[in-house]
């Protein structure tokens, strides 16, 4: 292996004088008295490799020793990630002694000791490839596929599989020989480099399924699909951690993949406080069962940060492989980036705009092309889908890290701070706010057949309903209440119902949190016969206080059980009211 | 600070800038700290034999000839129970006139907690300032600053926020504080009999800016012992971290980094992060909290040190000057407090999040209707409601002199809403319309 010195020291930053080959990204190991920091190489001039340390650099000195490790940063697969707390280099942050996070203290992400109940899929003599199931164990409740290594190239067949029975992850379960003969072993546990994307599967075809996710502002008028991409650009205190964690709670997907990067540790104590409690509704088990998370969170090590979006991305890909539907959730990916441009002036790089490094547009649509819904080879799919937060400096919408995302991700959820200054939640913009999927056909067919026939013309009627409201309100402002025909208070009030009744949401009520699609559907068809109606006036006063009486039930109706009796009886008096107004 | 026989003593440098210098040396640690002609200075780059130190007190007067002690140690304070009631400069060195404080010696900027080893900060810090505690309630393990223009009494509103708090440890740390404003905490904290609980890291305008770099880190050092080891609660309150960021340019400006927006180092975020996320609640009853402040510039907050700050505390709180009622306030619209949902309704009345939210709502009807009115239009009937309830709003519940319990504020906002308004228009769930509604309506 190959070794070296420390020769130079910026931060975390550190130049290693080498004694033979390394290569780009390979790890190494920093001996500082008796502990090793791991670092990652980021750039080698001639003899001199650069390398970011994912620890504090604190008393490091010129002449300290430093081994290769000859691998890129890797994660561990196996069964056992399932309800995990890691950190951004998939340490057990669970494993680790004391209240404080000791530098060097490297912990292991699954369970060497612990016995897994192996069921078969495969047998002898079958054909087999990187990512074929041969067997399967259950994690949580979730049927964990142990697989051929994603390292392995070529074909294989099975030489020997082990019976059913009760193996450690280190057992071997089954031994394949390659096209030449030779033979090797598979374990339950594999290794693969964060910063390549785990391909083993046939297709990615455009998505098209609908990923119900209960949220409305999205569901109901910004669908995404399963695979799909996602993000949520927007001023601090906007909202993006309170809708992610929404999405993680009431999202339609097997599996959750929360990536806390770069951002607050209290956030993160959140779900780990809630989620052992909360119900998963379907299936019937907690939602910390379905869940993992990476925390590495603002404080923790820079270089560990901008690994924790990869070391996600690869364990979402690995449960993909299995044919499972996850939903990957990073907030921040502004922090990502800015770990980027931190390592980049250190090395007094030629800075692109902002000092974020020249290729960042690159380095995020690539990220974002590892999401997606595939076929498997087995013919199953799978799907990762992915949805960003963005931390737009000065809430300036034109800087790089929101405008490379832009290019990258297809549904886009502007938080406004505008909305949320007037508590109007979720703030998404329902007018700048967009989802490609709306023009995929495969998509509008699904929609069709499996939400209504009436859904996607509903969303663009709504649309409409939104813009034209905001004209109207516009045109009030210019020309004064008085100065405008009371049709125009009529429609600026019509879009306001379905603003405080469809859109806002509150993400803290029990029942209001969530709401699944066919309530969505009932509400919509509700709402939209309203604006629908012809309604009686004879001044915007009267429009103005009448309205607000109907957006007052309604919303007593969302605070309600669906269909209870409660909700019926708001339902009655939302039509009595009506029933003043209307012309027949 | 003295030095030993056996270090080696270094008299050629190199090169000087207004914060750092360079001098050929060996065998030095990252961070470790010198003396630079008797002044203090830091490690903050070594390259080859090339070591860059940044000098805390400013290089002005240094001579290129000037004696260099590398101390072998980074920066540390000696914690025990004998500092509290004691003021400190940024070095940990006492300016009270009193004694050295004994204990062992921990270095400052020391490791993070492990997220999963922290408990969700959950038990609210009332301040008797409804403005505070009705729509931006206080959590032990919060960290939050004020916005603030510099001409803006946030200093004094920290103090009385402090005192309320029941802490067991109040830790001030001033960075650039003016000569007056330190001595009005002395002397409130004196008045109120609080001094043993009060420990101070102070550098004034007075002192080199530099030296500003160490106040967050001291004060933090110190509550950590406290917490940790005695499991008390400390608040730690951190004036004026603008002035914290700036040092932190000056440092990384005359290192030649390209600078990120504002000129501010593009590991802004990072630094102050590192500082702000000290913030926590132990699961063994001791806990953090900070409250910071961040003064503006004109009020723009999206000024890169806000903006970063923004992005990293649990919310924020805007003063603002109402001039209907010619009072200060703590603003509704801009404040926040991201905790706030781990407390109210739980250690305040259940109503509580129906009530701050709806006379939020109505108060932004009010605000829309003073647009109306200042361009020229005529008022609804409604607005002309929103508006009164507005100013008693205001005068009764968001005005920093302000000082009631948290049972009152929700009854008394509710006294507004029946006094204006009809319930559909304030729009609250029924359940507690039917049970607080003054006369049962
Ligand atoms: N759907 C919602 N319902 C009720 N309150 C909400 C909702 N969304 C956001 N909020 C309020 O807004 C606050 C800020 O939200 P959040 O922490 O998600 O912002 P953020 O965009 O993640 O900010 P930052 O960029 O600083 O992390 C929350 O603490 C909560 O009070
Ligand atoms: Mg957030």
């Amino acid at each position: 292996m190959t070794k070296g010195t420390v020769t130079g020291i910026i931060a975390n930053l550190v130049i290693v004088e080498v004694d033979g080959p390394v290569s780009q990204n390979e790890i190494c190991f920093i001996q500082l008295g008796k502990t090793r920091l791991m670092a990652e190489v980021i750039k080698v001039i001639g003899k001199n490799a650069y390398v970011q340390v994912f620890e504090s650099t604190r008393n490091l000195r010129v002449g300290n020793l430093v081994e290769f490790a000859g691998h890129m940063l890797e994660v561990s697969l196996g069964p056992g990630i399932l309800s995990k707390n890691y950190d951004g280099l998939q340490n057990d942050l669970n494993k680790m002694e004391g209240v404080f996070l000791k530098r060097g203290e490297y912990t292991n992400p699954l369970e060497d000791d612990k016995k897994w109940h192996f069921k078969p899929l495969a047998k002898a003599g079958d054909l087999v490839e990187a990512g074929t199931w041969l067997g399967e164990v259950t994690e949580n409740w979730i049927p964990h596929k142990i697989m051929v290594p994603f390292k392995f190239q070529g074909k294989f067949t099975i030489k020997t599989m082990v019976s059913a029975g009760e193996y450690t992850i280190h057992e071997t379960i089954a031994v394949l020989s390659d096209s030449e003969g030779k033979e090797h072993k598979v374990t339950m546990v594999q290794k693969w480099p964060v910063k390549i994307a785990i391909r083993a599967y046939k297709e990615k075809p455009r998505p098209f399924n609908m990923m119900e996710t209960g949220i409305r502002c999205i569901d109901s008028l910004n669908p995404i699909v399963e695979g799909g991409t996602g993000f949520t650009p927007g001023p601090f205190g906007t909202g993006k951690t309170v809708l992610q964690h929404a999405l993680s709670k009431h999202a339609e997907a097997d599996m959750i993949v929360v990536a806390a990067c770069g951002e607050r540790a209290n956030e993160v104590v959140e779900i780990f406080t809630e989620f052992p409690e909360l119900d998963d509704p379907r299936s019937g088990r907690k939602l910390i069962e379905r869940t993992t998370i990476i925390a590495n969170t603002s404080n923790m090590p820079v270089a560990a940060r901008e690994a924790s979006v990869y070391t996600a991305m690869t364990i979402a890909e690995y449960y993909r492989s299995m044919g499972l539907r996850i939903l990957l959730l990073a907030d921040s990916t502004s922090r990502w980036a800015q770990a980027l441009r931190e390592m980049s002036n250190r090395m007094e790089e030629l800075p692109g705009q902002d000092a974020y490094p020249m290729d960042l547009p690159a380095i995020i649509s690539n990220f974002y092309s590892r999401a997606g819904y595939v076929y498997l080879n087995n013919g199953q799919t799978g799907s990762i889908t992915f949805i960003g937060a963005v931390s737009p400096a000065g809430g300036n919408l034109k800087e790089p890290v929101t405008e490379s995302t832009k290019k990258a991700a297809r549904c886009f959820y502007a938080l406004s701070q505008q909305r949320a200054d007037s508590k109007r939640y979720p703030a998404v913009d329902p007018i700048e706010s967009y989802s490609k999927y709306l023009e995929y056909d495969e998509f509008i067919e699904y929609l069709n057949e499996n939400v209504s026939k009436e859904w996607l013309g509903q969303l663009l009627f709504a649309k409409n309903l939104l813009i034209r409201g905001k004209e109207a309100y516009e045109q009030i402002n210019i020309l004064g209440d008085d100065g405008v025909p009371v049709d125009y208070h009529l429609r600026f009030w019509k879009s306001e119902v379905f603003d405080f009744v469809i859109l806002q949401q509150d993400a803290f009520d029990k029942i209001d949190s969530s709401t699944p699609i066919e309530r969505q559907k009932y509400m919509m068809d509700k709402v939209i016969s309203i604006t629908k109606t012809n309604l009686n006036f004879d001044s915007f006063e009267e429009v103005n206080k009448y309205f607000r009486r109907i957006i007052n039930v309604l919303k007593q109706m969302n605070y309600s059980v669906f269909l209870s009796e409660d909700f019926r009886k708001f339902e009655a008096e939302l039509e009595e009211i009506l029933k003043e107004r209307r012309i027949s | 600070m003295e030095t030993q026989a056996f270090q080696k003593i270094y008299t050629r440098i190199l090169q000087i800038t207004k914060a750092t210098i360079s001098l050929e040396a060996k065998g030095v640690g990252y961070d470790e700290l010198a003396l630079v002609g008797g002044r203090l200075a830091q490690v903050v780059k070594i390259i080859g034999d090339l070591v860059t130190l940044q000098v805390f007190g400013g290089t002005e007067g240094i001579s290129t000839s000037a004696e260099v002690v590398f101390l072998g140690k980074a920066p540390g304070l000696k914690v025990s129970d004998d500092l509290a009631g004691r003021f400190f400069n940024a070095y940990g060195e006492p300016i009270d006139g009193g004694p050295a404080v004994e204990g062992s010696e921990v270095e400052i900027g020391g490791p993070s907690v492990n997220p999963v080893q922290r408990k969700k900060p959950s038990n609210m810090i009332f301040t008797g300032i409804a403005g505070i505690d009705m729509n931006n309630s206080l959590v032990t393990g919060q960290k939050i600053p004020f916005f603030a223009d510099p001409d803006q009494p946030y200093n004094q509103v920290m103090a009385i926020v402090a005192l309320r708090a029941k802490a067991d440890k109040i830790i001030l740390g001033g960075m650039g504080l003016t000569n007056d404003d330190y001595l009005f905490y002395r002397n409130i904290f004196d008045n109120a009999g609080a001094l043993d609980r009060i420990i101070s890291f102070v550098n004034t305008t007075e002192d080199p800016p530099v030296e500003r770099l160490l106040i967050p880190d001291m004060a933090l050092t110190a509550a950590e012992y406290f917490a940790v080891e005695k499991n008390e609660t400390v608040l730690v309150l951190l004036t004026d971290m603008t002035l914290y960021a700036d040092a932190l340019s000056i440092v990384s400006n005359r290192m030649d980094q390209i600078p990120s927006k504002d000129s501010m180092p593009g590991s802004l975020y990072s630094d102050l992060a590192k500082i702000y996320e000290k913030a926590v609640q132990f699961p063994s009853g001791g806990s953090i909290t900070i409250i910071a402040v961040t003064t503006l510039s004109g009020g723009d907050i999206t000024h890169a040190i806000p903006d970063n700050t923004g992005y990293i505390t649990e919310g924020q709180l805007f003063l603002r000057r109402d001039t209907d009622i010619a009072k200060v306030i703590v603003d509704p619209f801009r404040s926040l407090s991201r905790l706030k949902q781990n407390v109210i309704g739980k250690d305040t009345r259940h109503d509580h999040a129906q009530v701050m939210n709806a006379a939020i709502k109505l108060y932004a009807e009010a605000a829309n209707a003073k647009t109306k009115l200042e361009n020229g239009f005529d008022l609804s009937e409604f607005d002309v409601r929103a508006l009164d309830f507005a100013r008693e709003y205001s005068n009764d519940l968001l005005a920093i002199d302000v000082n009631i319990g948290a049972v009152e504020m929700l009854d008394n906002t509710w006294k507004l809403f029946a006094k204006y308004f009809s319930p559909a228009e304030v729009g609250i769930k029924k359940e507690f319309v039917d049970k607080f509604w003054p006369n049962g309506k």
